[in-house]
């Protein structure tokens, strides 16, 4: 008790939230660090980092998506303060992802990346996915943010796009085996993100439209 | 070269005493040489991938759990057709499995087969057979001498084991009930309980698990029926009382827990050709140059050996089983039969 009020005293909401974040954000890759110090990533490892960094990658960017909806729901800003770190991590997760498939999988040999990508379409579209997802992130500080400008923020309505075609790597490579236990939740959370925000951008339209006839 | 040397070539000192494998290595190694001459640099490949010894020098007993698991002990003779590659773990062999009848993690099985009884237990074999009969499982288990195969297994995911299976040819249990002459396949149908396994609830494949063989691959001899791993019956995940292990096939062609065999005269459909025609195929021997449509087959992951930074090693035609499987394919397109 005397430590949150203490950190309230030093810290803005806004920062006390961002270091909660911080905090939970890191719990992934701390695991991985413990479970490989302890050699208990399982029979294989490789398949485990993998997955497991899969998962962490949907996790943040569903939190991403999240935070306007959340901001609209609670009326305060103070979601907003979080959704980069959030972003950076998805980041953060789904860089892990590309390179344990390109790494660990692959053994970073040019000619076997080229050949996968070419003959596994869900791989193709991870890819795709990673690329947005770097260019969000090259884009994220407030210096890019500012020589954007007015650019910003349609670029970072991307993140919708990079959504689906998350949606569309998980579900294809879940396909061949017909097993959508995990894969279709999570693809119906994402999907469920997405279409709150087109149907608050349309109630908006609706109502900006009413405003202008009444004005 | 140098790394397709050191991924190629087991560590055999973890199982046989140096003098044993250090002589059993030169006497393959001038069998290698003698056969491949000027092709010096191949002999650790050829003994890695290398198929069943004839050597001379068995082992006298056969491999055991490091810890006791609790499970009955089933004493077997040694084969020469086993592999002198390391085995994988006990722990790893019986705790990262694929047995979707109790869920499709790796994990799963070893959590949730607790519920499977296997006592008791019979397999009913049918069809084209002159004597059609419902055999005990301890029938079963006495019918042949029991062998230690330490067989490679290739899964269609992209990894691979070193197991220590005990059983014998599944032709010795095929004899018994003499098939006709309309008898062209053999049909394995496995248990499909759904008070003793949660994962039927699951709609990943049609239950019965079934899986088949063409008669001539039935009957081969490194084709298994199996009892048993590293000295003691099957455990449950692995698919006790009783499977099927074919080691030039991935590894979803052994079927578990078989409770029916049916000779039948046309080519059965298996599960997963049933789920995914177009990713699996009736034959689904281990093929290299064959890509899985999701994924390449070029190569495979060893579990317990090749760690994150080791690359892949190199898939062997037939899973390494050339020598003794290949003519059962000749002139047949493996690519049209995958």
């Amino acid at each position: 008790m005397g430590l949150i009020s203490l950190s309230t005293r030093l810290m803005s909401p806004s920062q006390t939230l961002k270091c909660l974040v911080w905090l939970l954000v890191s719990f992934p890759f701390v695991r991985w660090v413990f479970l490989i110090s302890q050699d208990q990533l399982g029979a294989n490892p490789v398949e485990f980092l993998t997955r497991s960094s899969g998962t962490w990658t949907l996790v943040m960017l569903a939190a991403t998506l999240s935070m306007t909806p959340l901001t609209r729901l609670t009326g305060t800003n103070l979601w907003i303060a979080v959704r980069q770190s959030l972003g950076l991590s998805c980041f953060f997760y789904g860089s892990l992802h590309a390179l344990c498939w390109a790494w660990f999988d692959q053994g970073l040999d040019p000619d076997l990346m080229a050949d996968d990508l070419i003959t596994r379409p869900f791989i193709a579209l991870g890819m795709a996915a990673w690329l947005i997802l770097s260019i969000l992130a090259a884009s994220s500080p407030r210096f890019a943010k500012r020589r954007l400008g007015r650019r910003w923020k349609p670029l970072h309505r991307s993140i919708y796009a990079l959504a689906i075609l998350v949606v569309l790597h998980y579900l294809w490579h879940k396909a061949g085996k017909n097993d959508f236990s995990e894969a279709g939740p999570w693809s119906a959370l994402l999907i469920a993100l997405l279409l709150f925000r087109v149907r608050f951008a349309k109630v908006r339209q609706w109502f900006h439209a009413r405003g202008s006839h009444e004005g | 070269m140098g790394s397709d040397l050191r991924a190629s070539q087991p560590k055999t000192s973890e199982i046989t005493a140096k003098r044993v494998w250090q002589q059993r290595r030169s006497l393959l190694q001038s069998l290698t040489a003698s056969l491949l001459p000027g092709r010096a640099s191949a002999s650790g490949i050829a003994l890695g991938g290398a198929v069943c010894l004839h050597h001379p020098l068995a082992k006298a007993s056969v491999l055991t759990p490091p810890q006791p698991t609790g499970l009955e002990p089933l004493a077997a003779k040694p084969s020469s057709f086993s592999t002198i590659e390391k085995p994988t773990s006990h722990r790893d062999v019986v705790s990262y499995n694929n047995f979707y009848e109790f869920g499709t993690d790796k994990e799963d099985p070893a959590l949730l087969a607790g519920s499977l009884k296997t006592r008791p237990w019979t397999i009913r074999m049918e069809g084209e057979v002159a004597k059609p009969q419902t055999i005990d499982i301890d029938t079963l288990l006495k019918l042949a001498p029991m062998e230690e195969r330490i067989y490679r297994m290739r899964c269609v995911e992209g990894w691979s084991m070193v197991i220590p299976w005990l059983g014998y040819p599944l032709s010795a249990l095929i004899k018994r009930v003499e098939p006709t002459g309309n008898a062209k396949f053999v049909e394995f149908l496995t248990l499909a309980d759904r008070q003793q396994m949660p994962g039927l609830r699951s709609s990943v494949l049609q239950w019965p698990y079934t899986e088949g063989l063409r008669l001539d691959e039935a009957m081969h001899p490194l084709t298994l029926l199996s009892f048993g791993l590293y000295g003691e019956v099957l455990p449950k995940q692995n698919g006790a009382p009783v499977r099927l292990v074919v080691p030039w096939k991935y590894g979803f062609k052994s079927a578990k827990s078989i409770v029916r065999i049916r000779f039948v005269e046309k080519q059965p459909i298996n599960s997963w050709m049933q789920s995914a025609p177009r990713e699996y195929g009736f034959y689904s021997n281990v093929n290299p140059d064959v890509a899985h449509p999701r994924w390449s087959q070029a190569s495979e992951r060893r579990i317990g050996e090749d760690g994150l930074l080791s690359r892949k090693r190199k898939t062997l035609m037939f899973n390494g089983y050339a020598d003794q499987v290949a003519g059962l394919y000749a002139g047949m397109d493996l690519r049209k039969y995958f």
